[in-house]
């Protein structure tokens, strides 16, 4: 049994009970990955399991044998941010920094479900291809809760990204 | 989290053996599973995975779809035959939790998901449902999200669900397989109400597992997912309609109607069909229906407010639904 991380293979931890947010910041030794609540309700754990953002507190390790996980770290370093992280320190798009790589990874996945046409709550024509406007991305980015409030910029540094990428 | 076995399904039966042991639960995306397993109200001694097994299809059946047990949220509302031919069930997903649990989020589990009652959650409260003949904390408490129709007075919970409620409205049916075999219920039969028994939130027996949700032909009408809450996305529904109403010829020929937040289950009055349709649509016809839907109400002090605030929701969708000014 093994789990893919950022393009490294991990063993699997033998305890069922723990989650893959714990196997990240403990055995694996990436604390990018935040946790905030542990329930679900914050975002600040969200990972991209196979590109698909998920909550990595609510998942088990064990459940996600041959998966591949993409966490902050595997989007960009310090010295070669990714898009998504260049666009965040361009606009401000926190202040703490402790919901931060949530925000990065749950954005990334984000601009990819606009681009395969996946309609969200404020998609007004379910048939039609969903458009990037400020209501689409807060709608979309609800899972992902900012204690210090830094929203308008949040938003503002995902459009940018959302530009260059087109 | 308590200790547990962890063992993965291979088959399908495989997983209604395991699943007949009273200790063992079925984890799909665990959304909802794992999260009350951390806080002790869940203490399974066994978890057997359901997630690998071949249940994620959504498919045509006859005119009809049948969506898989472990088909994800998102994977069901992003269907295209789903967006075109069942907007209301598209909606009702949508207007549910966040998209990183949309993505996690099966058929089966979120149908199976657990009230959010804050007594039920805490294990250092009384409830029935978690703990049969403690009592119940939330009659006499905190009862914002609690129920007003169907309610007992063992439990005033509330299924917190969206998907369902949709389904409710499109008269679905939940395909069910046992150790005894296979069998299909309704959505609107799936649920129960609390009565004596509020440990038990629906029909299945133990061991019995859901396999899909098969929807039937598509009709003709306008689809409504009406969700009323706290703030305007990523909450729980105070109150929630979905709605598949026609018209001809200035009359109402079709009004399917199911309500979440109100009950123990999606709650389906075939009266309200019977009223309306035929009808010509009016302010005062709709009062009528909020009559007949909230006849037997009550509320428990904190909820009182989803009487009036029903009513409302019930009239604004049916106003919408038929073009009357409100
Ligand atoms: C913060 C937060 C907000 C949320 N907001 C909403 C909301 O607004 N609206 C809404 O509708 N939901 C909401 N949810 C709930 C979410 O939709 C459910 O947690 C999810 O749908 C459960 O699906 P799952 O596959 O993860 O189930 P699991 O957690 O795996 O399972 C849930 C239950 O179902 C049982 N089960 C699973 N699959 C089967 C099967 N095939 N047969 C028999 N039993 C089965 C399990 O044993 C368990 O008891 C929210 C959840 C969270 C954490
Ligand atoms: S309402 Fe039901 S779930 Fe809530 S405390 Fe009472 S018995 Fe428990
Ligand atoms: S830590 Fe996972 S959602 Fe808050
Ligand atoms: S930057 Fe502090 S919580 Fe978002």
């Amino acid at each position: 049994m093994a789990i893919t991380i950022n393009g490294q293979e991990h063993a699997l931890p033998d305890d069922p009970r723990v989650t893959l947010l714990d196997l990240l910041r403990g055995d694996a030794g990436l604390t990018g990955t935040k946790k905030g609540c542990d329930h679900g309700q914050c975002g600040a754990c969200t990972v991209l399991v196979n590109g698909m953002r998920i909550n990595s507190c609510l998942a088990l390790a064990v459940t996600h044998d041959g998966d591949e996980v993409t966490t902050i770290e595997g989007l960009g370093s310090p010295t070669e941010p990714g898009v998504m992280q260049s666009a965040f320190l361009a606009h401000d798009g926190f202040q703490c920094g402790y919901c931060t790589p949530g925000q990065i990874c749950s954005a990334t996945a984000m601009l990819e479900e606009i681009k395969a046409g996946w309609p969200s709550d404020a998609t007004e024509d379910l048939e039609g291809a969903p458009e990037i406007t400020g209501e689409e991305i807060r709608e979309r980015m609800s899972g992902n809760l900012c204690r210090c409030g830094a929203y308008t910029n949040i938003v503002a540094a995902i459009r940018e990204a959302a530009g260059e990428d087109a | 989290m308590r200790p547990f076995d962890y063992q993965r399904a291979e088959r399908l039966e495989h997983a209604s053996q395991l699943a007949a042991d009273s200790e063992t639960l079925p984890l799909a995306g665990g959304t909802n599973l794992i999260d009350l397993m951390k806080l002790q109200v869940e203490t399974p001694q066994t978890l057997v995975d359901i997630g690998r097994l071949s249940m994620g299809e959504i498919a045509e059946e006859g005119e009809g779809l049948r969506i898989g047990a472990l088909a994800t949220n998102t994977a069901t509302a992003a269907h295209p035959r789903v967006r075109a031919d069942y907007p209301v069930l598209a909606r009702a997903i949508l207007a549910g939790a966040t998209q990183q649990l949309r993505n996690k989020a099966t058929t089966g589990g979120n149908l199976c998901q657990r009230t959010r009652c804050y007594y039920f959650t805490n294990i250092d409260q009384p409830c029935n449902k978690r703990e049969p003949g403690s009592g119940c904390g939330a009659i006499d408490g905190v009862a914002r999200l609690h129920g007003i129709l169907g309610t007992s007075p063992q439990c005033i919970a509330t299924y917190p669900g969206d998907m369902a409620v949709a389904m409710a409205a499109l008269d679905a049916t939940v395909e069910i397989t046992g150790e005894s075999g296979e069998r299909s219920v309704p959505v609107r039969d799936f649920h129960r109400l609390p009565g004596d028994t509020p440990e038990k939130d629906n029909v299945l027996e133990p061991g019995e597992i859901i396999t899909a949700v098969t929807l039937p032909a598509p009709v003709s009408g306008k689809h409504i997912y009406r969700k009323v809450r706290e703030r305007s996305s990523y909450a729980f529904a105070l109150c929630s309609v979905a709605a598949i109403v026609d018209m001809a010829e200035g009359r109402i020929t079709r009004a399917d109607l199911a309500f979440g937040g109100l009950a123990h289950k999606p709650w389906h009055d075939p009266r309200i069909a019977e009223l309306l349709v035929d009808s010509e649509p009016s302010l005062a016809l709709f009062d009528k229906a909020a009559d007949l839907l909230l006849e037997g109400a009550q509320g428990y002090g904190e909820n009182d407010f989803k009487i009036p605030l029903t009513r409302r929701t019930l009239t604004a969708v049916l106003c919408d639904a038929t073009g009357v000014e409100a």
